[in-house]
């Protein structure tokens, strides 16, 4: 009789070519063991703190607050992070697994680019070898992210198939993983693909909201009314929603791409326009047509330009315990011209969607109210493309 | 049981696969009357996806050439009911690669209902292993289309497993990777098909990388039958229109070189 894993409810499980499947199951293993192994999470909590400079901060944006005249907004700063963004937990989890299970080579999947950069970061510093797959269009994008993976050690492969974006550099490296699996762990950057990864890339990215918790503890005696993060497959925001799933009077919101506009095909926002379907070795919501054929999506943003979204948000968005709300490039372009402004914090172009939600929901809400949106990178990666978009002719 | 099982009555079972659609219906059905010709005992029709995730750049762009020309999932089964029916229909089994999302999204039960009705013998979902097939066998098994089982080189402490609840054949991956013509196969595919043997009387073909008469001979020692797919696709991405003959006349020499 056949088993299931992983399951979020409905959504999850493990539709994957039968060639990775003893990889999967060997992955589960390692990590059921690893996962309570004091020592491995000793190392890792030394690799956060003294590495990616954990505890990232809990900043309040005061001018952003008064300026909004609305709720109070504290900013979770994974911008701080070594290598820019929040991409750097999970990688440095995974590598460290990965090392434990014997695996010399690293493989990633990047959209943005920031992914990809921490993979080769955490491959440079543990000695692994490292390839990543970008597709070629984002290459372009963040042509300075290919040479930070370069200048760190790594081969970037530019992907060419498809709609040569972030879906199909992940078909890419699930392909290069049937091709080699013995010393080469997948390092999947989103809680997406097949199960155990949903459940390891949550866990380590986890460690977001266990921070904030404490932190807004320390700082206002309380927890908040409201937690923002931008979501492509979504591991930054499972990341800053997970520990305050079960604090049912926190709202949860995730804040999809809505490219030029939900009612246009030039979108990636999934939980408002997909529908249920099977892709990338999970069952969960995806942007296709009426035969299941994956859409061409569209986002400013390289790192939320994503037909799917991972199982345990199409879950949260199923029993309504979390929102998703769709923000377009347009607004996300004001945000991130915004918060750089205001608050001398430039986030990056895929955070700036949750700092879109955020002037529109502060202040509708009272003063004594309280929300968090996680600045999972900071832009600078962005700025040639943002000041094209305004019409500027520069680059990179 | 389907007819699968005919395919394997006619010595050693060669099983070639086109991608539907590729560059048109037209072209896909005349290409399968002419490896039903030429001796095909078993055709693997894939339906073309936006994403395959199993297949090498052949097959790869042989999905995006078929989509490009409009092909859907409709019109695929509507060139096999042509192909069953009328004064002169095919005869040989069929069975319809796709993947998963393709039957999921036509409603699965929809999607396998019409395979019945329309003389499709099984079904090949490469992203659909053994822990996830339940929730589609519940419903081949009520149509009476058989799920076919993969077995790959890493099925290491799998085999029995999934063999032992095959149906139709044992699609038997030859080679880690993805599909697509390869110079050498060096998996131990002998101890491969012999574990599959002590678990299962289903016939097993071994798919992956074959392309020439003699890697086909090599194969059919230790299997019912070989599979061919991103060579054929190969000629079919070579001669267009004009690809019936020239498909033909491989299938002829393939079938020769197992027989």
């Amino acid at each position: 009789m056949a088993e299931s894993k992983g399951r979020f409810g409905i959504h999850g499980g493990q539709y994957i070519p039968e060639t990775l499947m003893n990889a999967v199951i060997e992955l589960e293993e390692a990590y059921n063991h690893y996962k309570d192994d004091t020592d491995f999470n000793r190392e890792l909590t030394d690799l956060f703190n003294n590495y990616a400079g954990r505890p990232s901060l809990l900043y309040y944006a005061s001018k952003m607050t008064s300026d909004l005249g609305g709720a109070k907004v504290y900013l979770k700063r994974e911008d701080l992070n070594h290598t820019g963004s929040h991409k750097i937990n999970n990688v440095l989890g995974q590598a460290l697994l990965a090392k434990k299970m014997g695996k010399t080579r690293l493989i990633a999947e990047t959209g943005a680019g920031q992914h990809g950069v921490a993979t080769a970061t955490a491959a440079a510093l543990m000695g692994m070898e490292c390839v990543v797959f970008m597709g070629e269009e984002d290459t372009k994008r963040q042509a300075l992210n290919v040479y930070r993976m370069k200048l760190l050690g790594a081969d970037v492969i530019p992907v060419r198939s498809g709609t040569a974006t972030l879906k199909d550099a992940v078909s890419e490296t699930m392909r290069e993983w049937t091709k080699r699996i013995s010393d080469t762990h997948y390092c999947l950057g989103s809680v997406m693909g097949p199960h155990p990864f949903p459940t390891i890339v949550r866990d380590f990215q986890s460690v977001i909201s266990r921070e904030i918790k404490w932190q807004m503890m320390e700082a206002e005696g309380r927890l908040p009314d409201a937690v923002l993060a931008c979501c492509g497959g979504g591991s930054n925001a499972i990341g800053s929603f997970y520990n305050f799933i079960e604090d049912k009077d926190v709202r949860l919101i995730g804040c999809e791409a809505a490219g030029r506009g939900i009612d246009t095909f030039e979108t990636a926002a999934t939980l408002n326009t997909g529908k249920l379907g099977i892709f990338h070795g999970m069952k969960s919501y995806f942007c296709q047509d009426e035969y299941g054929q994956i859409a061409p999506v569209y986002s400013i943003s390289a790192g939320l330009d994503y037909p799917g979204i991972g199982p345990e948000h199409a879950m949260l968005h199923d029993s309504g315990r979390a929102e998703y709300v769709a923000i377009t490039d347009d607004e996300a372009v004001e945000a991130f011209e915004y918060l750089s402004k205001v608050e001398g914090i430039i986030p990056a172009i895929e955070s700036a969607h949750a700092v879109a939600y955020a002037r529109k929901l502060a202040p509708s809400m009272d003063k004594d109210k309280i929300i968090v949106i996680t600045i999972s990178g900071r832009g600078d990666k962005d700025c040639a493309a943002i000041a094209r978009y305004r019409g500027e002719n520069i680059y990179e | 049981m389907s007819n699968i099982g005919r395919a394997f009555e006619n010595g050693k079972a060669f099983i070639p696969f086109i991608t539907c659609g590729d560059p048109d219906l037209e072209t896909t059905a005349a290409v399968v009357r002419a490896m039903e010709k030429n001796g095909a005992d078993l055709i693997e029709l894939g339906i073309p996806f936006s994403d395959p995730t199993a297949e090498g750049p052949v097959i790869q762009e042989a999905n995006i050439r078929a989509l490009s020309a409009g092909t859907t999932t409709d019109k695929v089964f509507d060139m096999v009911r042509s192909l069953r029916s009328g004064d002169d229909p095919v005869k040989v089994p069929m069975v319809f690669m796709t993947y998963a999302n393709v039957v999921f999204s036509y409603g699965s039960e929809r999607f396998i209902s019409t395979c019945a009705e329309i003389g499709i013998d099984g079904l090949i979902l490469p992203d659909i292993p053994y822990e996830e097939k339940d929730e589609f066998i519940e419903i081949t098994h009520k149509y009476g289309v058989d799920l076919i089982s993969l077995i790959a080189p890493t099925s290491a402490g799998r085999i029995s497993m999934i063999a032992s609840e095959a149906e139709g054949f044992i699609y038997v991956v030859s080679s880690l990777g993805v599909t697509g013509v390869r110079s050498e196969i060096n998996t131990d595919i002998g101890s491969v098909c012999s574990a599959i043997r002590d678990a299962s009387r289903v016939p097993c073909a071994i798919g992956f990388g074959i392309s020439t008469p003699e890697q086909a001979a090599a194969m059919a020692q230790y299997a019912d039958g070989v599979i061919v797919g991103s060579a054929i696709v190969r000629l079919i991405a070579a001669n267009g229109r004009d690809s019936a003959p020239v498909v033909g006349e491989y299938v002829k020499q393939m079938k020769a070189a197992i027989i």
